[in-house]
């Protein structure tokens, strides 16, 4: 080969790189395949997983049920091992898979058009509201309710911070729900965006309608913003109640947590502002017999031509989740997601009546929850939820690694999903009676 | 200089109908249409208690309308003979440039799935969460030894999040200095995500004209980099394949102004292992484990896009960092005030770190091997091709090179369509009219994955191309004729958007096929 | 291909002046630079517009290139033709693939422009660099 190429060593080919920035890597020796099995397989015991605990984790992040067929179907290497579908002749697969998940995004939010995927949850918002910028000209502030997941907030502040762009933030009312004076007060002629998450991030079912015709009173669009998609099967979908635009994280539907990603945000909006959608789209066209074919579509929204003018900076979706969660949902279906999401409201519920029948345990929001509670414990809820995880059993999060100290320091959010059971359920209120007796 | 092809098969045998393992066109119906009223593909446990509901009914929805009712076998075989309608790397050469289509080892698949990492949760207890940290603080610590910076950041979700992080951390240092400044300069080759992000980043875009050799020309340079300037966003190697070989010069040009020097760092196979960026002058980067590192592409994503950075940086990377205490304890720092804040939820695409860490374990200390395979094997390709494609830029190449379809214009093929003739032959195109700056472009990293054998088939399969192009240009020009698909009409998908399937069914209908 | 009655622009534009009116499209090269023209975003009509100002974009599949207004002047028609079937710019670059007509401000800014035979040159110039 180096003599084809005209060389006498493959060093001479590295000879445009100066010899001072040379290095040869500080690395241990390779790792054969049995080795590297050993070295992860000893990491991976060290963590309290859904499999070896009793599980009640969420905040943005949920353990429900993927089958078997999903994930098997992943290692197929047409899958796994081919990239963005730009030659359509050799993607169909994977441009009709796309094309089948943005389907189901619509049908679960009621929107008319969803794109290919986004990273996750809180970068699809940052998407949503800079596409709602685009769209309502003129006008420099977002409006966001202080339900939404706190880690999308400050996602959605470490973007708009160069780009001129103001947040107003309005808080939840006593009942856990937005507050929606305050959210009517905050809507003005300057705000392009009204954003809020149901089921909120206290688990509280927002009600949508309401907020959206705020919005629209002062001409402003509203951005439903969705992190439980399991509940899309139950609860009364944003398209219905006036979204412009509906974003968030669909992990629920089909991805594992992968301890926190890769995950899978999505995006929806109507079909009048679909040219402003940013991220990935496949169409339906035809090939040269006639025949029905896939095609990314609308591509010169896109970076890689539009380049500073793009709707967006990102360059890959989520491929291989949205595929997961397409599958996921083609086999789920019209009875089984709505069977996910009435079993873990159900279970959720028995769980809330379990706490606030022990002694010193309270739940502070009055208003309906979909699978998610908060819990007011008698003492710090982050000692408490360590104490318990090493017996084994994953309770909540504690609110305070957001607000720090104050009001929520003796507060935790609880998660209950299909796959929790009764036995884990009354040992948790178990465990918790003990821990506080 | 010519290649001489191992198996002494001179050129490659034009494929015809019936050659390849499918040659009558294939199609899958929708998911959609494969539903029938009460047919059920999956189970759950019977409820194990009441079965309340206390949620208002106006909150509620009904069914809904459209969604599936399938059952598991045909789910299996719905996504079975769809995934058959794509190529892929375990099939044959990928040397989709620019993208690092390399070989994704499975164990790094099964590692990824050990349930203290895909069913673990990033909010779990610190106690009960230490394999999970130490295994990212590692990735850091291996990515640190590899481009030679002080502080890696996980967090950012594909690469394109890793130039937007990296470039608000130039400003944020810029700030504390007194002046974010106006303006990031980046060469006309860049990929496009380069001006995205830093539009993103609040500045303008100067886009800096690359010489004759395609590389960045140091007057130009000279010239742009003014005290309004925030940094250089620099492509190492750039998109043509060819190293900045006065990268110190270019370091010291922007330093001397104050400014940063921002590597894309996607081309980071063809030195991994051999150079360190830090060295170069490099002040912050972005890695692509998808590319370089070898996660799995996955028909799109999930990337990754850890980004790397200097000490003067490091106060400004996103929260929260991950850190080892004096105990030997891992854990996450939030107080970080100078930090950019978040890019996004958690700790980033944890079951990519999982796999990046894999691979590079796997090659250890000679990691460099990688980049010296890819290297030679597209110095290989540009040998094997030079006489029959042109070459726009003849500086030395790295990782890949970049053709156009110059000489094939004159009968008026065009890139596109070598593109798609070379699928009749069983491989996947090159990036087809990429960087701008060759018109016509056909760019190809073959990667470090291919054999000579695999290299002499492909280079075969060209020469054959340039020779049919010469001969009967219509085979080329109507090429696909073996693939599932016929050409596919991208004009029509545009003008008559349909984006779904809707449950009347009307709009997506395929009125050629017999259901 | 460049009849000599049109003036034409650097960015590829053409103008045809029938007494206060203004004619504007793109020319025969661009739309086959650009391929098969997928959409077209123009502006409303009344809108008036200085010399040089971006007025819309052209889209193919794989490109998009923002339109210049070649002189100043009011617009008063859009081709809603063109818009609908944007093909017609391909078919029939300098017919019945106009984009817009405008009342002419002043007529100074039309001598600035090309002729055929300048434009030719340029168009060939801009070839060699490729």
């Amino acid at each position: 080969m180096l003599a084809s190429i005209g060389v006498s060593s493959i060093d001479d080919l590295f000879a445009s790189i100066p010899a001072s920035v040379r290095h040869t890597p500080d690395l241990p020796p390779p790792m054969s395949e049995i080795e590297i099995r050993r070295f992860f397989g000893a990491l991976s015991a060290k963590n309290a997983n859904a499999r070896d605990s009793a599980f009640f984790l969420g905040a943005g992040l949920y353990n429900h049920y993927v089958s078997s067929v999903a994930d098997q179907m992943l290692y197929r290497a047409e899958w796994l091992t081919s990239y963005t579908p730009y030659q359509p002749e050799v993607s169909q697969g994977t441009l009709q898979s796309i094309f089948e998940f943005q389907t189901h995004i619509c049908l679960l939010t009621a929107m008319d058009v969803a794109n290919a995927s986004l990273y996750e949850g809180a970068s699809a918002l940052v998407e949503a509201l800079l596409m709602a910028d685009r769209l309502v000209r003129g006008r420099r502030r977002a409006v966001l309710s202080l339900g939404i997941h706190p880690e999308y907030r400050e996602t959605v502040r470490t973007y708009f911070q160069n780009l001129g762009l103001e947040i107003v933030e309005v808080p939840l009312g006593a009942d856990g729900r937005t507050d929606a004076a305050a959210l009517a007060d905050a809507v003005d002629e300057a705000t392009f965006a009204v954003a809020v998450q149901s089921p909120n991030f206290r688990g509280v079912i927002e009600d949508w309608s309401a907020c959206a015709a705020s919005a629209r009173s002062r001409g402003s669009l509203f951005v439903g913003v969705v992190a439980e998609a399991a509940s899309l099967a139950l609860l009364s979908p944003p398209g219905d109640a006036g979204a412009d635009i509906v974003c968030g994280e669909a992990q629920s539907l089909g991805v594992p947590m992968h301890n926190g990603g890769p995950l899978l945000g999505f995006l929806a909006c109507r079909t009048a502002h679909q040219r402003q959608i940013p991220g990935r789209l496949v169409g339906q066209t035809k090939d040269a017999e006639g025949r029905r074919a896939f095609s990314l579509t609308l591509s010169t929204r896109e970076q890689h031509i539009r380049r500073e003018k793009a709707t967006s900076n990102i360059c890959t979706n989520q491929g291989l989740m949205a595929l997961a969660s397409n599958i996921h949902m083609s086999l789920l279906g019209k009875k089984g997601l709505r069977e996910v999401a009435t079993q873990s409201h159900a279970k959720a519920e028995y769980l809330k009546g379990g706490i606030a029948a022990i002694p010193g345990f309270r739940l502070p929001d009055s208003a309906a929850t979909f699978n998610e509670f908060v819990v007011e414990g008698p003492g710090p809820a982050a000692p408490l939820l360590s104490r318990l995880a090493r017996r084994r059993i994953l309770a909540g999060v504690a609110l305070s690694r957001w607000s720090g100290s104050g009001a929520d320091a003796n507060r935790f959010l609880v998660a209950v999903t299909e796959m929790n059971t009764r036995e884990e359920m009354d040992g948790l209120v178990a465990a918790l009676g003990e821990d506080a007796s | 200089m010519s290649v001489e092809i191992e198996n002494d098969r001179e050129t490659a045998t034009p494929p015809t109908l019936g050659d390849r393992l499918h040659p009558e066109p294939r199609h899958e119906l929708l998911v959609f249409e494969r539903s029938g009223a009460g047919k059920v593909g999956y189970s759950l446990p019977p409820l194990d208690v009441p079965d309340v509901s206390a949620i208002p009914a106006g909150l509620l929805r009904g069914e809904i309308e459209g969604e599936t009712e399938i059952t598991e076998v045909e789910v299996a075989r719905h996504f079975t003979r769809l995934s058959r309608l794509n190529f892929s790397i375990d099939e044959n050469t990928y040397p989709l440039g620019s993208c690092t289509m390399k070989h994704n080892p499975r164990t790094n698949e099964e590692m990824a799935r050990l349930p203290g990492f895909a069913a673990s949760h990033p909010l779990a207890p610190e106690e009960v969460s230490a394999g999970t940290l130490e295994l990212a603080w590692r990735l850091e610590q291996v990515l640190k030894e590899l481009t030679g910076l002080a502080r890696v950041t996980l967090q950012p979700a594909a690469g394109a999040q890793g130039e937007l992080a990296g470039i608000l951390m130039v400003r944020a240092a810029l700030e504390k200095e007194g002046n974010p400044r106006t303006t990031v300069l980046i060469p006309d080759s860049a990929h496009g995500t380069n001006p995205a992000s830093a539009h993103f980043a609040g500045y303008k875009v100067r886009e800096l004209k690359s010489n004759a050799r395609g590389t960045l020309d140091l007057d130009v340079l000279e010239g742009a980099m003014t005290s309004d300037v925030a940094a250089l966003m620099l492509t190492v190697p750039n998109t043509l394949g060819i190293f900045e070989d006065r990268i110190l010069e270019i370091a010291r040009i922007v330093h001397a102004k104050g400014g940063y020097l921002y590597c894309d760092g996607a081309n980071f196979n063809s030195f991994v292992g051999i150079a360190r960026p830090g060295a170069m002058g490099i002040d912050v980067m972005h890695m692509n484990l998808h590319k370089t590192f070898s996660t799995p592409h996955g028909g799109g994503g999930p990337g990754s896009g850890p980004v790397a950075v200097t000490t003067k940086l490091a106060p400004h990377l996103p929260r929260p960092t991950i850190e080892r205490r004096e105990d030997g304890s891992f854990g996450l720092d939030f107080d970080r005030p100078e930090s950019i804040g978040r890019l996004r939820t958690f700790l980033g695409n944890y079951g990519m770190f999982v796999r990046a860490l894999a691979y590079i374990s796997s090659y250890g200390n000679r990691i460099g091997e990688v980049a010296r395979g890819a290297v030679l094997n597209a110095n290989y390709i540009r040998a094997g091709l030079a006489a029959h494609y042109h070459l726009k830029y003849d500086a030395p190449s790295m990782h890949e090179v970049v053709f156009s379809d110059k000489r094939q214009a004159e009968k008026g093929v065009h890139n596109g369509d070598i593109g798609k003739r070379l699928m009749d032959y069983g491989f996947h195109p090159p990036t087809i009219s990429f960087p701008l700056i060759v018109h016509g472009a056909l760019m190809i990293e073959p990667t470090e994955t291919e054999s000579r054998s695999g290299l002499d088939a492909f280079i075969a399969a060209m020469r054959a191309i340039a020779r049919e192009v010469e001969e009967d240009p219509s085979i080329v020009l109507n090429a696909p004729h073996t693939t599932p698909v016929k050409r596919v009409d991208e004009v029509g998908a545009a003008r008559n958007l349909i984006l779904r399937w809707k449950p009347d069914g009307r709009e997506t209908a395929d009125g050629k096929r017999e259901t | 291909m460049n009849p000599d009655e049109l003036h034409y622009t650097q960015s590829h534009e053409w103008v045809r002046i029938d007494g206060d009116i203004g004619t504007i499209g793109i020319t025969d090269h661009a739309q086959k630079e650009l391929g098969e023209i997928v959409y077209l975003e123009l502006p409303e009509v009344g809108h008036v517009y200085n010399a040089d100002e971006e007025f819309g974009t052209v889209e193919s599949v794989k490109a998009v290139s923002e339109l210049f207004i070649p002189i100043s002047g009011e617009i008063v028609e859009i081709n809603r033709s063109a818009v609908a079937e944007p093909g017609i710019v391909n078919d029939d670059p300098l017919g019945d693939g106009w984009l817009i007509k405008l009342k002419v401000t002043t007529d100074d800014e039309v001598r600035k422009l090309m002729s055929a035979e300048q434009y030719a040159e340029y168009v060939q110039a801009e070839e060699k660099e490729k």
